[in-house]
């Protein structure tokens, strides 16, 4: 089928997880400082999950490492983020 | 091989193995230089995504002659459209060309497949002598007396020296960033893309999209497709696939609360989409960020030391008509390379030195095509150009084109109903009629 669920296209993407996650989301930030939560929106994976007491849990196995919540989160410090090890994250096959 | 070179430092360091780096390193090392080529991914085009049509063949054509005759290519490109949408109307303009450069040696551009391309060529540069290592994650550059003297990558003992560094790490790059060349980004500079590899016989591709033998098409589109958000979709032919994709602004997809993906599902939905697309199965699904500001996020691109290039120096054309950046990372990975062997040749790589970048960068038309171009942009890639003004475009057709038994309006009586229906001002029009001029005419 052409016509595809987020968890079917994300079914096609090959990742290598590593050990340690290579985003750090604060969330009391986003609990306390943030009423937008873009990362939830925006980003292409899918990984931020708000959470009811306003708070952000993050998933950072499938990541695309694009770099998207980090330009998109409005509040200073709330996204650290670094590459992952080399070698591990995503990798693409066609794309 | 050894990671403690620092008694024999390399003449070059080279962060990433894209387009940029790679050509960088093939020039570099066929000059005789002792060159390191760093890639954090599996493979060179691991972590690589774009639509792709590769338009930079003439320039590939000089470093390496006929080089599509070895290189995994999918199809050159023939047929180009741009076409604006309502969200059930689409008006194309349709070039095609059969002449001279775009059917025959060197081609006009090719559709690749970044994993493949890529990693083809950085083993050009690997056969041309330049060391490749790959899953090595460059992590900061290292600075020695007040000049930049080599990178820090994550390893044991990761500190490898050199005399100049070429960071083309991508469209984030935090070498550009850790030099404090780069400044951070804002969300209305950047877009991101989602995009689709969709497998489909080649037999089909052919009849679909009028291709004969390894013709095939670029269609990009603008308007309604994305619905509200500033941005746009494309679809390109490989050989047994199609590649098609959604671009959107980060900060209008924040405002609209919009996910990427969705809004690509429903651009394959399009009446005029969907039957292109029609029987096609998901090989893979991907995303990447896009430095669409181009000249407004341009680095300071030397310093003692280190020199940018590619993504990471901005050095992405995204203004309506031209969507490039493979040919523009590649000449730039060029233009750094004649620098740092200029570099070598005087044994000096200070800042002054290494300022010849911007001649080499004018020489191959980088830095000249970023500035005649870069008032298009900002302008190009906001609400009006397009979302609004294709929409209005596609509506006007369909009335245009609608027999209903209702006087004929002459167009311009028409045009002008459209314009008044909409939230656009007449100022506003005349401006950016003014833009659109401004931009591409003189």
């Amino acid at each position: 089928m052409v016509m595809t669920t987020h968890e079917e296209k994300m079914r096609t993407v090959r990742f290598r997880v590593a050990a340690t996650p290579h985003i750090a989301v604060n969330s009391e930030i986003c609990r306390n400082d943030c009423s937008v939560h873009a990362c939830v929106y925006v980003c292409p994976a899918n990984l931020f999950v708000p959470l009811d007491d306003g708070g952000i849990l993050f998933n950072y196995e499938q990541c695309f490492e694009c770099g998207t919540c980090y330009i998109a989160c409005n509040q200073e410090g709330a996204i650290r983020w670094a590459y992952p090890d080399g070698g591990y994250g995503v990798t693409f096959r066609e794309s | 091989m050894t990671m403690h070179p620092a008694k024999q430092p390399f003449d070059v360091i080279i962060a990433g193995a894209g387009p940029a780096g790679s050509a960088a390193a093939l020039l570099t090392a066929r000059a005789g230089l002792k060159v390191l080529l760093l890639e954090r991914g599996e493979y060179p085009g691991a972590k690589n995504v774009s639509g792709a049509v590769f338009y930079g063949s003439a320039i590939l054509n000089e470093l390496i002659p006929g080089w599509w005759e070895h290189a995994p290519v999918e199809r050159h490109i023939c047929r180009r459209e741009i076409a604006f949408m309502s969200p059930a109307t689409a008006v194309a303009l349709d070039f095609r060309c059969a002449g001279p450069g775009y059917a025959t040696a060197p081609y006009n551009g090719f559709t690749v497949l970044r994993p493949k391309f890529d990693r083809w060529l950085a083993a050009q540069a690997e056969a041309a002598g330049a060391f490749v290592l790959t899953s090595v994650v460059v992590d900061d550059v290292l600075r020695e007396k007040g000049r930049i003297a080599g990178v820090r990558v994550r390893r044991e003992q990761g500190e490898i020296y050199g005399k100049v560094v070429i960071a083309c790490d991508g469209v984030n790059s935090f070498l550009a960033k850790k030099a404090g060349l780069q400044r951070e980004f804002h969300p209305h500079e950047l877009s991101l893309g989602v995009k689709e590899v969709v497998g489909l016989d080649p037999a089909i591709i052919q009849d679909r999209f009028h291709l004969t033998g390894n013709d095939g098409i670029a269609f990009e589109y603008l308007g309604a497709i994305t619905e509200d958000v500033h941005g746009g979709a494309f679809l390109y032919t490989n050989r047994d696939s199609l590649s098609l994709g959604l671009i959107g602004q980060i900060s209008s997809l924040v405002e609209r609360r919009k996910r990427p993906y969705e809004l690509l599902e429903r651009f394959k939905a399009h009446p005029a989409v969907a039957p292109l697309v029609r029987g096609g199965k998901l090989r893979e699904y991907s995303a990447h960020l896009i430095p669409e500001s181009g000249w407004a996020m341009k680095p300071k691109l030397y310093t003692d030391g280190m020199l940018v290039a590619g993504d990471a120096a901005g050095f992405c054309l995204a203004a309506g008509l031209y969507l490039e950046g493979m040919n523009y990372a590649m000449q730039s990975g060029l233009a750094a390379a004649e620098t740092a062997i200029l570099a070598c040749q005087k044994g000096n790589f200070s800042a002054r030195t290494l300022a010849v970048y911007q001649k080499h960068l004018k020489q191959r038309h980088v830095s000249t095509d970023f500035r005649a171009y870069r008032h298009a942009p900002s302008f190009v890639n906001g609400p009006r150009l397009q979302n609004l003004y294709p929409e209005i475009v596609a509506q006007g057709m369909e009335q245009i084109f609608r027999v209903d038994g209702a006087p004929k309006r002459k167009i311009l009586p028409l045009a002008y109903r459209m314009v008044r229906q909409s939230s656009i001002k007449p100022g506003q029009l005349l401006r950016d009629v003014y833009q659109v001029a401004r931009a591409y005419l003189w």
